[in-house]
């Protein structure tokens, strides 16, 4: 167990995938045009989807 | 461990203007953890910018935010830093705003030392006006004014900077996110002009023209093409051929601050 | 008391007019016939603690003034004709994101590179609509050394009240004589300063139009942080490209210098209360007009002088007057026909309008505008 939870402000994303393509556990996915999270448990915490979201949509949280 | 950002960002602001893929939030990011680690107090702060896409960074920060006109950022940052030396002051904006019409602009400020952080998001092209060259765009490139390659050679902007006198310059790039805020945060407390030139992308008027099928291919070549300055020392002139510098290329502590000099005219006009 | 007195240069008098009116800041660049401001200024501003500073061009200079303004110091800078063009962007930056802050252009023979060392008074027209997009402006035009400083405190007042850019405009004949001024006591002439806001930081709007046409200005580095920008903007001062809002801005923005018309017009008539033919005349042409008309009088034609001292905006109602009452106004000007444009369109044909004008670098004598008033009566 990881002890992340991803957060999507879905209203931000604007599917440019580079969290999807940076993410090196292949947690995040693109549903078109908007990120979702189905492998939250692989998260490592890394931070690069956060740090390299440029819309301020994805969060990576303690849990 | 999730960073708070909206407590930087004025509400209701977001989602920002810029493209899918822009590397200017990732910059905008950077800053405000920047701001953050250097305790910045926001009613001191002025964040001042010209015209152009990285330009339209302050409007979405709460602190006294101040868009100019065309390249004149420089200027009317020097205006409030010299009538309020205390306030902390930073620049933001482009590329064509910085080099091209602001150019006497950069140059000075950079040559006065006068105490300022001036973040130039170097895109390597015009994007705001949809995607003509700037003084950036690599020779051969396709831009809208450019339509059989880019004749023109190009400024390294942190030679020019050093070359005209700034004492703090460092680069990165947007696919280096963790060092875009350590080095504003050095320019930040660095007493005198601090250059961060942040080498980010345009995928909509430049990534298309030149062939890059996403923003994801010009992150990737900005992470091949980085090298950092203390690894560069050691490689050859053919392992660096087609390269560019990163981290802090240049720092001067001891060239004079600009409202220090003037602070001591004032002493000399009261006859002190 | 005795007063202070001094035989002062008019770039001299306009320079003490600033630090009187509480100038603390100028940023310029040299340009002939108005360094002597410049060269003043650097010296008795950092007396007052005040900052001086030499940009790197024209631009720079305008745009350090914007800036140093928005901390709240009073901001100045001086030039001339080639200088106001290459500041018209910034003079439109100022007028729209409204800023105050006094522009002094010392006017020399133009266009281009002219004449920089002799007078002229061919910026008129340019002070009103050199920038471009539609806007409100304040020009005032001084004619003696004692008239500079007590223009340039004005205009600083103005400036401060009207939340603006205002010009002063004198031609290198009055910038480069030297009279003798009285030094006004502390407090003897009124000094304005922008109306700060009442409002929380929270509830603070830099463009409010709720509650009035200028809205206060807050100073950068105060308790207050809002935008600026030279975009179209909303109440807020973030842009908006919806139409209502972007013509109630525009609208507002001229309106709250036309509706005040009569705070900011300024004007001195010479023996027009019977005046058959009138001369328009502002600057160092109006003393020419003055001795012409004393010369008439004694040859017994009834001429009179009307000398605008605010020239934009443009004393229409006392000049559409003067043309009910007089036979003709000749507005004798350093140009080749601005202010007469003015004057033609207010006279709507109630009387003849004439020019008389030179560009050659000499003043206009009272003997040319004598031989046109014989002329046109």
């Amino acid at each position: 167990m990881s002890g992340a939870r991803l957060e999507i402000i879905e209203r931000n994303c604007k599917g440019c995938s580079i969290c999807v393509e940076f993410c090196p556990k292949n947690v995040l996915e693109m549903d078109v045009f908007l990120v979702t999270a189905p492998r939250p448990e692989d998260c490592i915490k890394c931070m690069q989807c956060e740090l390299l979201c440029p819309d301020f949509a994805i969060k990576v949280h303690d849990e | 461990m999730a960073y708070d950002y909206e407590k930087s960002i004025r509400p209701g602001k977001l989602p920002h203007i810029w493209c899918p893929g822009c590397g200017h939030g990732i910059v905008m990011k950077g800053l405000i953890r920047a701001m953050d680690t250097c305790e910045l107090d926001r009613k001191n702060t002025a964040i001042v910018s010209g015209i152009g896409c990285a330009s339209r960074l302050p409007g979405y920060l709460d602190a006294c935010t101040l868009h100019t006109a065309h390249g004149r950022a420089a200027a009317f940052a020097t205006g409030v830093k010299m009538a309020k030396p205390e306030m902390n002051v930073i620049c933001c904006g482009g590329d064509g705003d910085g080099t091209a019409i602001g150019g006497n602009h950069f140059i000075h400020a950079c040559r006065r030392n006068i105490d300022m952080t001036y973040v130039l998001m170097n895109n390597y092209i015009y994007g705001m006006t949809g995607g003509q060259f700037s003084p950036c765009t690599p020779t051969g490139d396709l831009a809208s004014t450019t339509p059989y390659g880019n004749p023109d050679p190009i400024f390294d902007i942190s030679k020019l900077a050093i070359g005209a006198g700034a004492t703090f310059v460092a680069r990165t790039t947007a696919a280096h996110p963790r060092e875009i805020d350590k080095l504003i945060v050095k320019g930040i407390q660095h007493k005198g002009m601090a250059i961060i030139e942040v080498i980010d992308d345009c995928p909509t008027t430049y990534g298309r023209r030149n062939k890059f099928r996403s923003v994801i291919d010009m992150m990737k070549r900005l992470k091949a093409e980085a090298v950092p300055v203390k690894a560069a020392a050691k490689m050859t002139a053919e392992q660096l051929e087609g390269k560019f510098l990163t981290g802090v290329l240049f720092e001067d502590t001891e060239k004079p601050e600009y409202t220090a000099q003037y602070a001591d005219v004032i002493k000399k006009a009261q006859g002190a | 008391m005795a007063k202070k007195v001094a035989l002062l240069q008019g770039n001299e008098a306009c320079a003490q007019g600033a630090v009187y009116a509480g100038a603390k800041f100028f940023g310029g660049y040299p340009i002939t016939p108005s360094t002597e401001v410049a060269e003043v200024l650097s010296i008795e501003l950092p007396k007052v603690g005040g900052k001086f500073i030499q940009m790197e061009d024209e631009i720079a200079a305008m745009a350090s003034v914007i800036g140093a303004s928005l901390t709240g110091s009073k901001s100045i800078t001086a030039t001339s004709g080639p200088g106001v063009s290459l500041k018209q962007e910034l003079i439109g930056y100022a007028c729209i994101a409204e800023v105050p802050c006094v522009i002094i252009n010392v006017m020399r023979g133009g266009p281009s590179t002219g004449m920089p060392t002799g007078p002229g008074q061919s910026d008129v027209m340019q002070a009103m609509w050199g920038t471009h997009g539609d806007h409100a402006a304040i020009a005032l035009v001084p004619d003696s050394c004692q008239e500079i400083f007590t223009e340039t405190v004005r205009a600083f007042n103005l400036a401060e009240k009207y939340r603006m850019p205002v010009q002063v405009l004198f031609d290198e004949i009055v910038g480069h004589m030297r009279e003798r001024i009285e030094f006004p006591e502390p407090g003897e002439l009124e000094v304005i300063d922008r109306e700060a806001p009442s409002v929380s930081p929270a509830d603070y709007k830099p463009y409010d139009s709720t509650k009035g046409q200028i809205p206060p200005l807050a100073d950068f580095g105060s308790e207050y942080k809002y935008h600026v920008t030279g975009l179209n903007k909303a109440d807020d001062g973030f842009p908006t490209t919806k139409a209502s809002l972007v013509d109630a801005e525009e609208r507002r923005q001229i309106d709250k210098v036309m509706d005040n018309i009569a705070d900011i017009e300024s004007s001195e008539e010479y023996l027009t209360e019977d005046a058959e033919v009138v001369i328009w005349a502002y600057g160092s042409t109006s003393r020419s007009a003055r001795y012409a008309v004393n010369e008439l009088r004694k040859e017994g034609v009834k001429a009179g002088m009307f000398r605008p001292i605010t020239l934009w905006p443009f004393p229409a109602k006392r000049t559409a007057e003067l043309a009910e009452q007089a036979k003709a106004i000749v507005v004798a000007e350093m140009n080749l026909g601005q202010m007469v444009l003015e004057v033609e369109r207010v006279a709507k044909g109630n009387c003849v309008v004439v020019h008389e004008g030179r560009v050659d670098g000499d003043p206009i004598n009272p003997g040319q505008i004598m031989d046109k008033v014989k002329e046109v009566l």
